[in-house]
């Protein structure tokens, strides 16, 4: 394959699932307008509980639909002329005429409610297969709870799953939480399929951070001492990674499997494009232990949060560096593997596409029609 | 399933060109500009029609994987307003204008069960849709009419790939569809495409509301080239401006019209938005209302019709004309 340069901002493949919204923001009491992958939807449910995707845009005049009314068992109105579509966006009236278009429509896009998510597909439906939707079964398993938050990122999709893929980044940003040296001592395992990555790291006989340290006295009280560290990085495309995290007495096998001596989270994020710089970055963390304690639930989602905040300033600052150098290109390291594997799955999606990865362009550009 | 409205112009070689039955032609494109060929779609040819600059709409049936090469079927139809005639002309290695594939007409993913109705030409919308939701292992059926198998384009392609799920309905062999029957044969939940001329698409649509069935499940497609009687020349005149014009079997009123100095409104040129519009104020004969805008009720009442497609028609021997006001 021809060595390209590293693209600063990737285009994002349209055949994919997409999570549009968690499940709880999507109902009937209001209508939700939510950009994916470059595509306004107006998002709510049927009475009987399904979720719809309607492009927001009346096939009339264009008129959002997220701001009409929901009437009947599942139609939506136009808050303009008032025309009306069902859920597969299918004009059902015309007020001001006794017949109906035969040519009315707006694109429904197909969906499916998922692991607390609504995931929506915006490319050719002919290809929207549910079994393509990545697994993050964590979210619901019973062997699991947890929560999480959206983060609203002004940057491109591609720089959040940089960022998750290489957590060397942990010692600078996140340095009175999870951050410590041992990361970018430590050796990694990158390995690679057709659509997945995986990034593995161990921290052998090392101080738990403040975060793990916590962690570890939630589910063994008074716990102090050395731990054994680890992060297992899981990307699937197009932009899902879990990250298996955790750690254990030092020295008890969890390196060869046994965690019984540990805590174990998973890392649930999931990034959908809104616009070439612009992105829904949906997170949560999930743990197995200690699965009655909804306090314990809330600080983890609340210590998060805080931890997030720190990559959400960074990935701000470093979009507006972006755009402010423009003739800079970026340099890669070995650090980056796993993220330019990723690269590499994205760029070949593209490809299948039929669309280079060229960045879409900025927004406001008059395109030539 | 984004409906497609944004015209891109192009060129397209002619390739292939050769004659399916007495009546119907298949013409194979080579386009500059390929653009996806999703079930429905079609593409409009600019043409220059008696010295004047024109379009026609035509299915695409099939296409390469790739999209490139494109095959339309054209029908000539006794009341031909002159389309049929250059595009059968064509030979290979002509240059063409062509959009790219533009669709009002979508196949939507994801129903029960579908049924797709199709009179003569017809079919050639629906030979992509069938094909397509035979790939998608989709519940289907295909219902063609005609008047007679050799007059009939692709049954033997249509009867070898879909088998049992087409029903061919040919008048002189007395099968022909009977519409309240089909109707009441379709469960809830099927979504209907009908493609024909406008007598097939009026009797599916009254059967259907008569039953109260969902208006959103039946979807059709019309170029607004059909009526219910033959086409015949008759006169229209607006007393408001003195302008008078005839109305040749093979042209429009409202080109007759625009012919003749008026200036009118009008948008889809195929008898759907209702924008072209003229009140009635006298008649000699009867109106054949060739659109899909007004209703029955308001078909009956003889007080507007659409001038893009609709039409005076009289008794042999008798005038057809009509009065009208413009907007």
């Amino acid at each position: 394959m021809q060595q390209t340069v590293t693209a600063k901002l990737l285009d994002h493949p349209r055949n994919a699932w997409y999570v549009a919204a968690w499940d709880h923001e999507v109902g009937r009491k209001k209508i939700l307008a939510r950009t994916v992958a470059g595509r306004p939807l107006a998002l709510y449910r049927t009475e009987d509980g399904r979720a719809v995707a309607l492009a927001d845009a009346c096939w009339h005049r264009l008129a959002p639909l997220s701001q009409g009314t929901l009437m009947g068992p599942e139609d939506i109105r136009c808050p303009y002329h008032g025309i009306t579509y069902d859920a597969r966006g299918r004009c059902t009236s015309m007020p001001a005429q006794e017949t109906i278009n035969p040519s009315a429509l707006v694109p429904s896009f197909p969906v499916v409610d998922r692991y607390r998510y609504v995931w929506v597909w915006v490319g050719d439906p002919a290809l929207a297969d549910p079994d393509l939707i990545p697994d993050m079964h964590q979210m619901t398993d019973a062997a699991w709870t947890g929560d999480g938050l959206t983060i609203h990122a002004p940057c491109n999709y591609q720089l959040i799953l940089d960022n998750l893929m290489d957590l060397t980044h942990e010692e600078f940003v996140h340095s009175s939480s999870i951050g410590q040296k041992e990361l970018s001592e430590s050796e990694f395992v990158t390995s690679h399929t057709d659509t997945t990555v995986t990034v593995e790291r161990w921290m052998h006989d090392i101080e738990a951070p403040p975060f793990w340290l916590k962690n570890m006295r939630d589910k063994f009280p008074g716990f102090s001492g050395r731990v054994d560290r680890w992060q297992i990085i899981h990307f699937e495309a197009p932009s899902t990674i879990c990250i298996d995290v955790g750690v254990a007495k030092a020295g008890t096998g969890a390196p060869e499997g046994d965690r019984s001596q540990g805590v174990n989270g998973y890392v649930m994020n999931t990034i959908t494009p809104e616009t070439a710089r612009s992105s829904h970055y949906f997170w949560s963390f999930q743990r197995n232990y200690r699965l009655d304690s909804q306090l314990i639930t809330t600080q983890l989602r609340d210590g998060v949060h805080g931890v997030f905040g720190e990559d959400e300033a960074m990935l701000s600052a470093q979009q507006a560096a972006i755009d402010a150098n423009p003739d800079y290109e970026f340099y890669s390291l070995n650090i980056d593997a796993g993220g330019m594997w990723v690269r590499r799955i994205l760029e070949r999606m593209l490809l299948a596409e039929g669309r280079d990865h060229a960045p879409a362009p900025r927004r406001g550009a008059q395109l030539v029609r | 399933m984004a409906v497609s409205r944004t015209e891109v112009w192009q060129g397209g070689t002619v390739v292939a060109s050769r004659a399916l039955t007495p009546e119907i032609r298949r013409i194979e494109i080579e386009v500059d500009d390929p653009g996806p060929v999703d079930p429905g779609v079609h593409v409009d040819v600019r043409l220059t029609i008696a010295g004047e600059r024109d379009r026609r709409s035509y299915s695409i049936v099939d296409a390469t994987d790739d999209g490139r090469r494109i095959a339309l079927s054209v029908y000539t139809s006794p009341a031909s307003r002159g389309g049929a005639a250059v595009m059968n002309a064509l030979a290979p290695g002509d240059r063409l204008e062509l959009t790219r594939p533009l669709n009002d007409f979508p196949l939507r993913p994801g129903a029960d069960r579908y049924v797709l109705i199709a009179g003569g030409v017809g079919i050639t919308a629906m030979v992509g849709m069938a094909a397509s939701l035979r790939a998608r292992g989709a519940d289907y059926r295909v219902l063609y009419a005609g008047r007679s198998r050799p007059l009939m384009a692709y049954v033997d392609d249509l009867q070898r790939i879909h088998g049992e799920r087409l029903s061919l309905h040919v008048r002189d062999e007395g099968t022909s569809l009977s519409i309240p029957a089909v109707v009441d044969g379709i469960p809830p939940g099927t979504e209907v495409y009908v493609c024909g001329p406008i007598r097939l698409m009026d009797a599916i649509r009254r059967e259907w509301m008569r039953r109260g069935r969902p208006v959103a499940d039946l979807r059709m497609e019309t170029f607004g080239n059909s009526g219910w009687f033959d086409a015949q020349e008759f006169t229209v005149r607006i007393p408001a401006t003195g302008i008078e014009a005839r109305v040749r079997p093979n042209q429009s009123m409202l080109e007759a019209l625009e012919a003749a100095g008026a200036d009118m409104m009008w948008d889809c040129r195929k008898g759907e938005c209702g924008l072209c519009e003229v009140r009635v104020l006298g008649l000699e004969g009867d109106i054949d209302h060739r659109d899909v805008f007004y209703s029955e009720r308001q078909k009956d009442a003889r007080s507007k019709m659409c001038c893009c497609v609709s039409r005076v028609v009289a008794p042999a021997g008798g005038s057809a004309v009509v009065e009208i006001v413009t907007s």
